[in-house]
């Protein structure tokens, strides 16, 4: 695998770590979804297994937002747990600040490195346990790590931080239940913001809410950014949304990268086959008349991922070398980019 | 630009305003069976719980009973007496007293094997659905042996196991082995709702962010899950303590049950049992008509609580 | 031109026990043959339930408390069930979100589209085969006959949702409601339904009445465009103007909160506070609250839908921005 260079974007302040905050190498994740042991030993089926994540690499320079996109199915879900330790991983290593997240480190420092990560979920009526106060939801973390000695510190602590996302400290008596999903979501922010985390995965956090309110936690969320230094991994299949968060995005398919490029190169000179269509494919509020290449095809059943390049049936470059060798992320003209076509100039 | 604070302007309201207002209260409110369900479970359950004093009579203080008034009937019918409303048994015990006495009993030991089989079931139940693997086929197939006894059957065998261990035990140790059985038999229910339920909490971002905090899995479990699936849990506890009571009844009846200077209702209805056939039907009527006004008043309010509870009907 | 269908006054109420909340106020619009609406707002709006109504399939307690809907200049809001359910299938298609839940799983699809035929169009067997494979050929599955046979759990999500649009073009309807027909589909799929929906409206002459919350698809698919808030139309007219030169306050914030493709912005255009719930909906306009540019008058008169350049907009603002191009 060739060795990966981050290129951090150059709106970013000047002094900074050379160091990225995180780094994912070579990172796998298998599913065994095979049937029941006797159900496999009746019928003679194969054991089956989904390759969710197959060989990511990447990195994230601090203070900046790297935004994954990719279609259903793609495992970029699967990606934002293994980051946060949700999932162990098959293979591979994620560093944070460059320590290890896997069992080379000791438990204390695990979970002083877990405390300066956490995530932002999708669903704002699940992410929410339905019985508990704000002031408990919020307070949890805080709980947990002994951050705060007392109740009244608590009280003032959870209040900060209700006001530090556009909420009432008076909202902290309330249920999940007596706020809109706009309003959930921002609570969320609030839990994950208590432990004074350096980086936040965000899996689809404005997803499940209408435009308006989507703008309002989208301006949220870069705002705490400029205040607060923080670093996003911003998980999404909205280019739109994307567009307006990222400093970089790298484009997943079928649980691998397959174009990882700063967001005006993406957005403006995409390389990769599948970008290319997934940028004509989404609808033009706009209607700038944007000649548009039809699309092909559906996602292949991950269980039964095509040979070589896992695009090649949709591709309108595809050839044989396509169908036997799977390309390798590789950098090319300024970006990151995993095609046989990019590579051989075809494109 | 800092965003504009969307305040909620109404203060949060306390505890018991928010019970008066919700769904539950006024589903009950307007449930005319669930009133009346609720109005007589609980004079039952008054008239047991302080049974000395709203009894006419202590039936069990032998010194008070007098023999020439065995097997009178009802104040009501010729030969009664008002000072038996119900009638007396063939000990002279007035019936009435013996019914509130019998039911306190009853209740005790019917709530309590509830209770008992609430704590492992949920227990059991939370434990399987949420650690899974091994341990839950474990506890599953536990379930399926148990269910497949019948619970009666159960409740005779742990009952006699009890009294061949302990033979000289006394009154109290013989209330604990009958409600030990009869809980064993009951547990499953709690087990297997349980375990669906944590199933599907499980998998909600919920508890994935306690994890992503940090929390323990035994208190992600206590704290976050139980409380959320404690609702079918309610409802079915409300329908066990009728069946409950009426297992206790039915060994009770068979002799294996409370002992006899404890009657229950159960006892009760056994000991009337033999008199019905000279004519003294109020002996066993009565016990028998009290056990069905429990028993039926518990069911009709769990089967509110389950309407009530059941979003897709409000 | 009569319209194929019209809209007047429609209100829709939900009794519940804190009092009767009325969902839908006073919507009013028209579809002609072969024309394309879009139904846009955000949840809580009211325009699955204007679809619902217009269906005939409004859940109790819901239902239709004042205004008509007018099938070809025929009433079809006061039917007896029977004669709504006859209309239902024949005239009228539907197009719901999920495909999965709109199929039967135990049927396989040839059946279905089948039944759907004969069941309306009283043709043999036979000729209702013909018709189905006919129908999934124009809906862009590979290999229909073998499909025929198959059962929707065997079919992709994509394919499944163009399996629905089958079906709801079976009986050959002069209008079909789609629901967020393609809001649980991926990018590229959504693409090739949106483009499929229009085509086969246009080549089947049909009008359809497009429900979603993504202005994007309205953008790609629709002619005009009605905005719904809070239960009422404050924006209606030709999809271009609506979206490039709103004239209402709640539509031009949200044109500007969405994020755009081609350009960047440093801050996303928010609209402050969240739509009022239905038992809170404040006097006057609906949107007063919320309005940057709220005048006293708007407190205390509700607007009715007034010309606004190309377009209709229910706002006290109007009459004075007509004359001034946004």
């Amino acid at each position: 695998m060739p060795e990966v260079t981050p290129s951090p974007p150059a709106s970013l302040v000047p002094a900074k770590p050379a160091r990225p905050l995180v780094e994912v190498k070579d990172l796998c994740k298998t599913f065994d979804v095979s049937a029941p042991w006797l159900n496999r030993v009746v019928e003679r089926r194969p054991r089956q297994f989904v390759h969710a994540v197959d060989g990511l690499s990447f990195s994230i320079p601090k203070g900046s937002t790297l935004a994954l996109v990719g279609e259903s199915g793609c495992g970029k879900s699967t990606v934002a747990r293994l980051l946060v330790g949700l999932y162990a991983p098959t293979r591979g290593s994620v560093h944070f600040d460059g320590q290890a997240t896997d069992g080379s480190t000791s438990a204390a420092n695990l979970r002083a490195l877990r405390r300066r990560m956490q995530m932002i979920f999708q669903d704002p009526f699940a992410s929410l346990n339905p019985r508990w106060k704000v002031l408990d939801i919020i307070g949890e973390p805080l709980r947990e790590h002994g951050l705060c000695q007392d109740l009244p510190s608590l009280q003032a602590r959870v209040g900060e931080l209700l006001e530090s996302v556009g909420l009432a400290a008076a909202d902290s008596e309330k249920f999940p239940h007596q706020f809109s999903g706009g309003q959930r979501q921002r609570i969320s922010i609030a839990r994950a913001l208590a432990t004074e985390p350096e980086f936040l995965v965000c899996d689809e956090p404005t997803s499940a809410l209408d435009v308006s309110v989507q703008a309002q936690v989208l301006n949220i969320m870069k705002a705490l950014q400029r205040s607060r230094g923080l670093t996003y991994l911003f998980i999404s299949h909205n280019l739109a949304v994307v567009r307006h968060v990222a400093d970089r995005v790298g484009v997943m398919y079928l649980g691998r990268l397959v174009e990882v490029a700063d967001k005006q190169q993406l957005f403006s000179r995409p390389l990769h086959p599948y970008t290319r269509m997934l940028l004509d494919a989404v609808p033009d509020i706009h209607m700038t008349g944007r000649a548009r290449t039809p699309v092909q095809g559906e996602v292949p059943n991950p269980l039964n991922p095509p040979s070589g390049c896992a695009f090649h049936p949709r591709c309108p470059l595809a050839q044989a070398r396509c169908r036997q060798e799977r390309p390798n992320l590789m950098q090319l003209r300024g970006v990151e980019v995993a095609c046989h076509a990019v590579e051989e100039g075809r494109d | 630009m800092t965003p504009a604070p969307s305040v909620t302007s109404t203060a949060a309201p306390s505890a018991i305003a928010r019970f008066l207002d919700s769904d539950i209260w006024f589903s009950f409110k307007s449930s005319p069976m669930a009133i009346v369900a609720a109005v007589i479970a609980a004079l039952c359950l008054f008239c047991s719980l302080f049974a000395p004093w709203v009894s006419p009579h202590n039936p069990f203080d032998l010194a008070s009973l007098n023999l020439s008034d065995a097997r009178l009937p009802p104040a009501w019918l010729e030969g009664g007496s008002s000072k038996y409303l119900l009638g007396t048994d063939d000990q002279g015990r007035d019936l009435l007293s013996a019914l509130f006495y019998g039911a306190r009993i009853s209740l005790l030991v019917g709530l309590a094997s509830v209770a008992v089989s609430l704590v492992v079931g949920v227990g059991l139940g939370l434990l399987s659905g949420f650690v899974g693997g091994k341990t839950d086929a474990f506890i599953m197939r536990v379930c399926d042996v148990m269910l497949s006894f019948p619970s009666i059957l159960v409740a005779l065998l742990i009952d006699g196991v009890g009294r061949a261990i302990f033979p000289q035990a006394d009154e109290r140790l013989a209330f604990g082995v009958l409600i030990v059985a009869i809980s064993l038999s009951g547990w499953v229910q709690y087990a297997r709702t349980v375990r669906g339920s944590t199933l599907v909490e499980r998998n909600k971002e919920y508890v994935q962010a306690a994890r992503v905090v940090g929390v323990a899995p035994l208190r992600i479990m206590f704290k976050h899950v139980l409380p959320n699936v404690m609702g079918p849990v309610l409802v079915l506890a409300t329908i066990q303590v009728a069946a409950a009571i009426l297992t206790e009844a039915t060994l009770s009846f068979l002799g294996v049950g409370v002992p006899p200077t404890s009657p229950s209702l159960g006892t009760l209805i056994r000991v009337g049992n033999d008199f019905l056939f000279s004519g003294e039907w109020w002996i066993t009527v009565f016990p028998g008509l009290m056990l069905v006004l429990i028993a039926l008043s518990v069911n009709l309010l769990g089967d509110w609580l389950r309407d009530a509870l059941n979003p897709r009907l409000r | 031109m009569t319209a194929l269908l019209e809209v007047r006054n429609l209100r829709v109420e939900f009794p519940s026990r804190r009092g009767t909340l009325l969902a839908l106020d006073d919507i009013s619009f028209s579809i002609q043959a072969g024309e394309i609406l879009g139904v846009v707002g955000e949840s809580g709006a009211g325009k699955s339930l204007t679809g619902a109504a217009i269906i005939g399939l409004l859940e109790p307690p819901g239902r239709i408390a004042g205004g008509q809907i007018l099938l070809q200049g025929q009433r079809i809001d006061n039917l007896p069930y029977e004669q709504m359910r006859a209309i239902r299938g024949r005239r009228i298609g539907a197009i719901f979100q999920d495909p999965l839940t709109s199929l039967n799983p135990l049927y396989t699809v040839g059946r279905q589209l089948v039944e759907t035929i004969q069941t309306h169009l009283k043709v043999g067997a036979e000729e209702a085969r013909q018709r189905a494979l006919k129908l999934l050929q124009e809906t862009g599955i590979p290999a229909p006959e073998a499909r025929l046979d198959q059962y929707p759990h065997q079919f992709s999500g994509g394919m499944r949702q163009r399996v629905v649009i089958a079906l709801a073009l079976a009986a050959e309807p002069q209008l079909i409601v789609a629901d967020e027909p393609t809001t649980a589909l991926d990018v590229s799929i959504q693409a090739q339904i949106i483009r499929l929906l229009r085509g086969l409206c246009k080549d089947h002459g049909a009008a359809m009445m497009l429900v979603t919350h993504d202005m994007g698809v309205i953008a790609e698919t629709c002619d005009q465009v009605a905005v719904l808030y809070a239960g009422r139309v404050v924006e209606i007219g030709p999809v271009s103007d609506v979206i490039h030169s709103p004239s209402h306050p709640y539509t031009r914030g949200l044109m500007g909160s969405i994020p755009a493709m081609d350009e960047d912005r440093e801050e996303l255009l928010q609209i402050d506070g969240a739509m009022p719930r239905l038992n809170a909906i404040p006097a006057g306009c609906a949107f007063n609250p919320r309005c940057p540019q709220v005048l006293p008058r708007c407190t205390q008169q509700r607007p009715e839908l007034m010309p606004a350049g190309a377009t209709r907009a229910a706002c006290w603002l109007v009459p004075q921005s007509a004359q001034t191009p946004v």
